[in-house]
Formats: structure tokens, sequence, C-alpha cells
């Protein structure tokens, strides 16, 4: 479980994040929208320690990810990531992105951590591409990739950042299937993104953002079919 | 019979053999010159990379008076002035010295290039899985950034190859101190100077070589 509360952040004068609450349940998939400069990318940052925060606490499984001599090694290992770039690492083949991080991290066998690898490449498509270099693949291709890579460390959780935001159109569905195909199996996900169909039917519940405050969340119905904030109505309606 | 002593005899097949051994110590003072400036030079690099002001106002500084200084003036006067504080170094370990801090000084910059070659968001990804800030560098930052400066550092090299030339002005019978010797002698300035010229193309062409295979194939 991941509990959020009263946290602040600021990039220098900036207030990015203006005191946010927030529980999300094992098992849960939010979804968070809201404009861009909102702070909804930042909320994710903070979860697994990649931003520091001045004020409140993120909890993960009762760890204090902001506490003083919290291993966030350790922790970001519970927390998949993956970004709007992919970041594929471009010296490595997909099998050897995706094994890179079992093997040093957690210390698994080459030949194991090339089977966990294989696994996942297969989970995602991208079984007849091991050996391929990230340069010969697609954006979307490149993202499977990077959620392999992701789900390899066997993470609880998986944070999504605009997962397919720098994607050409085209390949944008790929990408939304394999969320969708985590979220049915299960997966705990926080999902930041401008993809309204898939916030709509894969959530189980919908945050949204404005200025650096979480105005409203409550199950996709609500927020999509009777939002109350009158800054949701006026993103919902421009973003239709 | 002649009462003259002769001073000048012509060029000899055994003088090849002469230059060829010059041109062995030419090439064993600079691969230990540039491995060992190169590794200082990464040090110092990841330094001015990470350092922030300290390194900047200490470091950099330093790295700018060798990279400004003639590097003939820099031998000369380490040779002669470094005996006053007790270091009294032969021909060939001042020439390893120098030509360490300078080749440091060089490889410092394309170092730092490229440890910024590797975008942050490519190192918060590698930070994501778990990876320590070692980790990081060394899996993803090293092998990246290297492809990145690799051609910049190749050039660094040749260059402090042929600039290990200069530390024939220490008495260092390297490949040029060795020409200029059998130029006194034979008086046939063309063809030796000609011959010294092959020699340090062979040395840099195998180089030029290899580098331009290794980025073909990480072009890949």
């Amino acid at each position: 479980m991941i509990e959020i509360r009263d946290l602040h952040k600021y990039f220098g004068a900036l207030h990015v994040l203006k005191g946010i609450d927030l529980d999300v349940e094992k098992g849960e998939v939010l979804s968070v929208i809201g404009a861009s400069g909102s702070g909804k990318s930042t909320l994710l940052y903070t979860i697994n320690g990649l931003e520091p925060v001045q004020q409140g606490r993120v909890v993960v499984d009762g760890v204090d990810v902001h506490a003083k001599g919290t291993d966030l090694n350790k922790l970001r290992q519970r927390l998949g990531m993956v970004f709007q770039q992919w970041n594929s690492f471009p010296h490595l083949t997909a099998l050897e992105n995706v094994a890179l991080a079992p093997k040093i991290v957690k210390g698994k066998s080459k030949a194991e951590a090339r089977e966990i690898a294989a696994a996942q490449l297969k989970h995602v498509g991208l079984g007849d591409k091991l050996n391929v270099y990230p340069s010969a693949l697609s954006g979307g291709q490149q993202q499977r990739l990077a959620i392999a890579r992701a789900l390899a460390m066997e993470p609880e959780y998986m944070l999504f950042d605009e997962a397919t935001s720098a994607l050409d159109p085209e390949l944008v569905g790929e990408v939304l299937e394999t969320m969708r195909m985590l979220a049915e199996e299960g997966m705990t996900m926080i999902c930041v993104t401008h993809e309204m169909g898939f916030a709509r039917d894969v959530s189980d519940r919908v945050a949204f953002f404005h200025q650096g405050v979480m105005e409203e969340i409550g199950p996709p119905s609500q927020i999509f079919g009777d939002p109350q904030s009158e800054h949701t109505q006026k993103f919902l309606a421009n973003a239709r | 019979m002649s009462d003259t002593v002769s001073f000048f005899s012509g060029f000899a097949p055994r003088d090849l053999l002469f230059l060829g051994e010059a041109a062995l110590r030419t090439m064993w003072i600079s691969a230990l010159s540039i491995t060992m400036g190169s590794l200082l030079g990464a040090v110092f690099g990841w330094m001015l990379y990470e350092g922030k002001w300290v390194a900047t106002l200490t470091l950099a500084p330093v790295l700018d008076v060798f990279r400004s200084v003639p590097l003939i003036i820099q031998l000369v006067l380490f040779y002669n002035f470094a005996p006053i504080v007790g270091l009294n170094l032969d021909p060939f370990a001042s020439g390893v010295v120098i030509l360490t801090i300078y080749t440091a000084a060089l490889v410092a910059n394309v170092a730092r290039g490229g440890i910024e070659a590797v975008e942050p968001p490519m190192r918060r990804a590698a930070r994501s899985l778990g990876m320590s800030y070692w980790q990081d560098m060394r899996h993803v930052v090293l092998p990246i950034g290297l492809r990145a400066v690799f051609p910049a550092w190749v050039g660094v090299a040749l260059g402090v190859m042929k600039d290990s030339a200069l530390v024939s002005v220490l008495g260092y019978v390297e490949l040029l101190k060795a020409s200029q010797i059998l130029i006194t002698r034979t008086q046939e300035p063309f063809l030796i100077l000609t011959i010294a010229g092959a020699f340090y193309f062979a040395l840099s062409y195998p180089i030029s070589r290899y580098a331009a295979k290794l980025e073909q194939r990480w072009a890949q």
C-alpha cells in the first residue's frame, strides 16, 4: 500500500505539490490526469524517491520513502517505473537491457537473469526481438521493452509517467494494450496519462490534478460522468 | 691509409634497427603516459562533473595551465626544477610524468563530456531500477559515454603519441632523438626524417584503424 500524507514539493520558489493526501491499495489501478504542469508527474517521482520532498510523507508498504536512512535502491526494486522517454540502454540488446538490473542489482546469475528477461520480453510481445538492439526497434517496441525491464525486477507497483505521450499516434495502442494486460493481471498501477479512454476503461479510480492540488478523485464513472470540480469539468471538456 | 678521423658515414642497414628500437621507446613512453593519463583524466573528468564549485575553483585552473602551456616548456621546467625539491628523475621518468599529466588534463574534459552525454532521464531510468550511483556509473554512464567521446579520446591519444617526440629535448632517445643523431652522422635529413615519419605513421595507423572498426561495431 502506498500512503501519501500532506505532501509538499517545491522546485525553488515554485510550489508544485500543495499538500497531497492519497492512498493507493494493493491491486488498484489509479489514473492521474490533469494539464501539463499540474504536478502529476512530480508526484510519481516523489513516490520512488527520485525527487526529494520538502514536507509530508510517502510510505510504501510501511517504508517512509523520504526518511533518512531509507535504502532507496532497495525500495525502488518494489516500484517499477516507465517514463515518457523509454530510455532503452542503446549499447545493450533487448535481452541485455532487461537482464541488466536483475543481474547487478538483485545478484542473479547471468543465466537466471537472461531467463527472466526472455520471459518478460515474451510477456510484452517482444519474444522475437531478444537479440535486437534498441535502435532497430520502434518507439512502441522500445516502450514495451522499458515495461519488460521494469517488470524483470518483479515490482509490487508500477508507476507510468505519460508512457504513451512521446509515441507516434499509431504506436500508442500497443503500449496501452500492454498496460491493460498488466492491470488485468492484478498489478498495482499508478498511471499518469493523457489517454482518457484508458483512464476511463482500465482504472479503478481517477485523480484529477490542477496546479499542484488533487482537485478530485473517484471512480471513472464519477470523474468522467459527473465531475464535481469546475476545473475538472473544464479540463475534460477540452480533452474530449 | 688516412690521417683524418671520419665523423660522417652514410646510412647503413643497422641504422634502421637503431630507429626501430627508438620507435619502440616512443611506443613505450606513449603507451605508459596515455594509459595512466587517461585513467587519471577520467577521475578528473568525474570530479569536474560532480565536484561542483570545489573542482571548478581548484582543479579546473590547474588543468587549464597544463593544457595551455606548450609541452616543451613543461618538460624543460619539470626536468630542470624537479631536482630542487629532491626529485631526481631521469629523462624517461620526467617525460612520463609530464606526458601523463598533460594527457590527464586533455582527457579530463573529454571524460566530463562523456558523462554529460548521458542524458539525465537515462540515468533516472537506471536509478529507478534500483541501481546505485556506482552501478549506474559503471553499467550505463561508462559504456554510453565512452562510445560518445571515443573518437575525441583517440584524437588525444594520437596527439600525445606524436607529442612524445618532445621528450627528446631531455635527451631520451626516442624516435625523433634517434633521427637527429643519425642526421648528424649521415647528413641525410631527408631520408632519415622520411623513415622516422613512416615509423610514426606505422604506430598511429593501426590505432586509427582499430578505433574506426570499434566505432563501426558500436554504431549497430
